[in-house]
């Protein structure tokens, strides 16, 4: 099985970091992942994004142009991709900064004001954490188990704190994919 | 060792490291920024030289100098700033010194952009510099091949006093899979490596070692002598082209009615669009060079199958590599052409069309 | 008898092909002398340019490496940065130092970098047959400059020692001249502090020497040293300019 992502969104919302999380608990459950992100100038604070593939086989190209799964935190973003999702994907989308959503009735959406979650947990920085939650909640990509563990190996240390909130935006974030 | 998610440009810097390089001199340059900040935070760790050089043409200098010492040494930029490095590299091949150039590739000419690209090519492989040299040319096609690039390159540049450019791109840069690295070498190894080119390089008078005088130089002023001079390098260049030829055959059968050409970054967007075509029972096959000087013309025309309509060479410029395939077939098959440039990667879907109104 | 007059451990046997008249075979021996005075010859190594002392690295008797014009300072930083167990030296030009390697001398010697630099200057390109240098004087004439030196046009020459005394780093700058016997007693001491230094690793040391070019300059050798005196040294004052050991900033 092959899933291809793109999380788009302004730049300093965390989708490059989606996009990592994702990569490396792919990589640590053994399977084949690539991160290809977006460079140069928009980095700086105009929109991101980044093509994330996760695979059971060898991957050929790192580029993803019909997403499975599109992370979308702002509108500019789901305008751009989300014409492109494969026909059955998921649309994950953040409703505080998608005011108009999408009009595809061909494939699975879910949205929830992220930003207002992510302050009602404590940090408007776990708001990336809540759409890997979605991810978790919704497809078998990657078990709960392997982020947690990758996060915690990675913050613990660090910052505990953060750690903690992240996850439980991650739960968080599986319960609204169960909702 | 376990696997590390690791952008290219790191993935590179790491293993070079591990292979033994201690010097690295470079400028920074967009998009392999993370490999020059990579070698900064990690040289002094490991009592190595890191040292930001007021220019290209300084730094490639540098590169002359050290590896004037038969030291491992690199430098790394991206596109305009190779142009820069020329002048040092045909003075670095002309002497005969080992080093390894890593040229994360963008869109171009001039300043042109800074996302991936492959039109370097013919810079890389055909001259770039003035003279008649040759630099042994290894093209990645992914982060993991990246890496252990570094180590091959610096092994063959130690086998052939030669310099050694991994040409690779934005894309190979900027991403990250999963890689695994070599054991790092010791300091006791590394100090070994740098002896076998005591014959030739610059090092002190030690206790029971005969008095010499090495010359690191590119300059025979007597044109016989010159003569001789390139003549052997050419015979070391028959060498490499005997001995280093890598390539890699991807779906190549009988039943192929297409055989496609592509290098790097390019020919991973064709493998999905030939993986896609496999499924719905149309066979595709492609060579890929690994090394694309020396070039695998050999290869390349064995793999064109007796149903084999067309070679079909996809490449991110508007066709480089295309001339060496039209040498390896020989006008045995019709050779077309579809590249995408100023930055701008094919996508599989295209590349599938593409492919598709062939049949 | 005493031997007075012997050829330095530190020069090959090669002999110098050079103008007669010229004075870089002086500015050589003053080089190769102090090494071998301070005992280097083993740990030396140096750096030729592009110019009329292009073969420099045949005459010394030790490790050298030829450099592209104007990189010798990048090239020496490469081999020092490789063996900080040697010593390394640069001999230049003016128009290879103060033309086309201007970036690379300012910033070999912004860093410190642990080095000896030797530039000759004689105002003049002389390899390729006289043309104009950074550092010709207002209204000479050249082959490139036939009707004088318009400064209006192509600025005035580079004082380079005055130049790199901007910078904080170096060690020890000093401008000396080969015109006369006296001055090149002046010359050898300099050399001779520029190399002690470098052995003891105190970092940058630059060494300017005024010098002619009776071939290009179209004056018999003994002419073109009072040419130089009455025109080069009051432009180009010879001194020092720095001497960290000595406690002159």
């Amino acid at each position: 099985m092959t899933t291809e992502l793109i999380c788009a969104g302004f730049g300093g919302q965390g989708v490059l970091t989606i996009g990592k999380f994702l990569a490396k608990a792919g990589m640590t459950e053994g399977k084949n992942v690539s991160w290809l992100p977006s460079y140069g100038p928009e980095m700086r604070g105009g929109t991101a994004n980044v093509s994330t593939v996760i695979s059971d086989d060898a991957i050929a190209s790192p580029i993803v142009s019909f997403p499975n799964i599109l992370v979308a935190l702002n509108q500019p973003s789901i305008d751009k991709f989300a014409p492109s999702i494969r026909p059955g994907g998921i649309l994950i989308y953040n409703t505080n900064m998608c005011p108009h959503g999408c009009k595809r009735e061909d494939i699975v959406q879910i949205s929830a004001p992220m930003v207002d979650i992510a302050k009602e947990i404590g940090n408007p920085m776990v708001l990336n954490m809540l759409a890997i939650g979605v991810i978790i909640g919704k497809t078998r990509i990657i078990k709960y188990e392997t982020m947690e563990e990758d996060l915690t190996s990675f913050m613990k240390a660090k910052n505990p704190e953060l750690l903690e909130l992240n996850l439980k935006a991650i739960k968080r974030g599986i319960q609204i994919a169960q909702g | 060792m376990a696997k590390i998610l690791m952008k290219g440009n790191e993935a590179v810097a790491e293993a070079a490291i591990r292979s033994g390089c201690r010097l690295y001199f470079a400028y920074p340059i967009t998009p392999q920024s993370e490999l020059i900040e990579y070698m900064a935070r990690m040289m002094p760790k490991v009592n190595g030289t890191f040292l930001q050089a007021e220019s290209e043409v300084a730094a490639i200098n540098m590169v002359y100098g050290a590896a004037g010492c038969g030291k491992r040494v690199m430098t790394s930029s991206s596109s305009p700033g190779i142009s820069l490095k020329m002048e040092g590299i045909s003075y670095i091949a002309g002497a005969e010194l080992p080093c390894v150039i890593v040229n994360v590739q963008r869109g171009g000419p001039g300043l042109g952009d800074i996302q991936p690209a492959q039109g370097d090519y013919f810079q890389a492989t055909k001259g770039g510099g003035h003279g008649d040299y040759r630099l042994i040319v290894m093209a990645p096609g992914s982060v993991q091949e990246f890496a252990d690039m570094a180590s091959e390159a610096f092994e063959l540049a130690d086998k052939y006093r030669n310099p050694v450019m991994i040409l690779a791109d934005g894309m190979l840069g900027q991403m990250m899979e999963p890689v695994e690295f070599k054991p790092a070498k010791t300091d006791a190894e590394i100090e070994e490596l740098g002896k076998q080119h005591h014959s030739w390089c610059i090092h002190p008078n030690e206790d029971g070692d005969k008095k010499h005088h090495n010359e690191i130089n590119s300059l025979e002023i007597d044109p016989l002598v010159l003569e001789k001079h390139v003549n052997e390098l050419y015979e070391k260049y028959a060498v490499i082209e005997q001995k280093e030829l890598r390539y890699e055959s991807f779906n190549v059968y009988d039943d192929n009615e297409i055989l496609c050409v592509a290098w790097g970054t390019a020919s991973r967007i064709v493998k999905s669009a030939i993986n896609e075509l496999k499924a719905a029972g149309k066979s595709v096959g492609m060579i890929r060079p690994i090394n694309v000087w020396p070039y695998p013309y050999e290869a390349v025309a064995k793999a064109i199958g007796p149903k084999v309509k067309k070679v079909y060479v996809f490449e991110l410029n508007t066709g480089q590599m295309l001339d060496d395939v039209k040498i390896a077939v020989s006008g045995k098959v019709p050779v077309d052409f579809w590249g995408k440039v100023g930055g701008i990667v094919f996508t599989p879907a295209e590349i599938q069309a593409k492919l598709e109104e062939c049949f | 008898m005493e031997k007075i007059a012997y050829r330095p451990e530190s020069l090959t046997s090669t002999p110098f092909t050079y103008c007669p008249g010229c004075l870089h075979g002086v500015a050589h021996r003053l080089i190769a002398e102090a090494i071998d005075e301070q005992g280097l010859i083993n740990q030396m190594t140096g750096v030729a340019p592009v110019g009329c002392s292009v073969f420099a690295y045949k005459f010394f008797n030790f490790d050298m490496a030829q450099a592209a014009h104007g990189r010798a300072p990048a090239v020496a930083t490469g081999i020092k940065r490789a063996r900080p167990d040697m010593h390394v030296f640069t001999y230049q030009g003016d128009g290879d130092l103060a033309a086309i390697g201007t970036a690379e001398i300012v910033h070999a010697a912004n860093r410190g970098e642990h080095m000896s630099v030797f530039f000759v200057n004689n105002a003049i390109y002389g390899m390729t047959g006289g043309q104009m240098a950074p550092t010709t004087l207002p209204e000479m004439k050249t082959t490139t400059s036939p009707y004088g030196r318009n400064t209006d046009d192509i600025g005035f020459p580079i004082r380079v020692s005055e130049l790199i005394a901007t910078l904080i780093a170096p060690y020890y700058i000093e401008r000396v001249s080969l015109l006369t016997p006296a001055d090149i007693i002046k010359a050898k001491k300099a050399v001779s502090k520029a190399i002690q230094y470098n052995k003891e690793g105190r970092g940058f040391t630059f060494v300017e020497f005024i010098s002619t070019c009776p071939t290009n300059w179209g004056i018999d050798p003994i002419k073109s040293r009072d040419w130089a005196k009455e025109n080069m040294l009051p432009f180009f004052k010879l001194g020092c300019l720095r001497d960290k050991g000595e406690g002159v900033e």
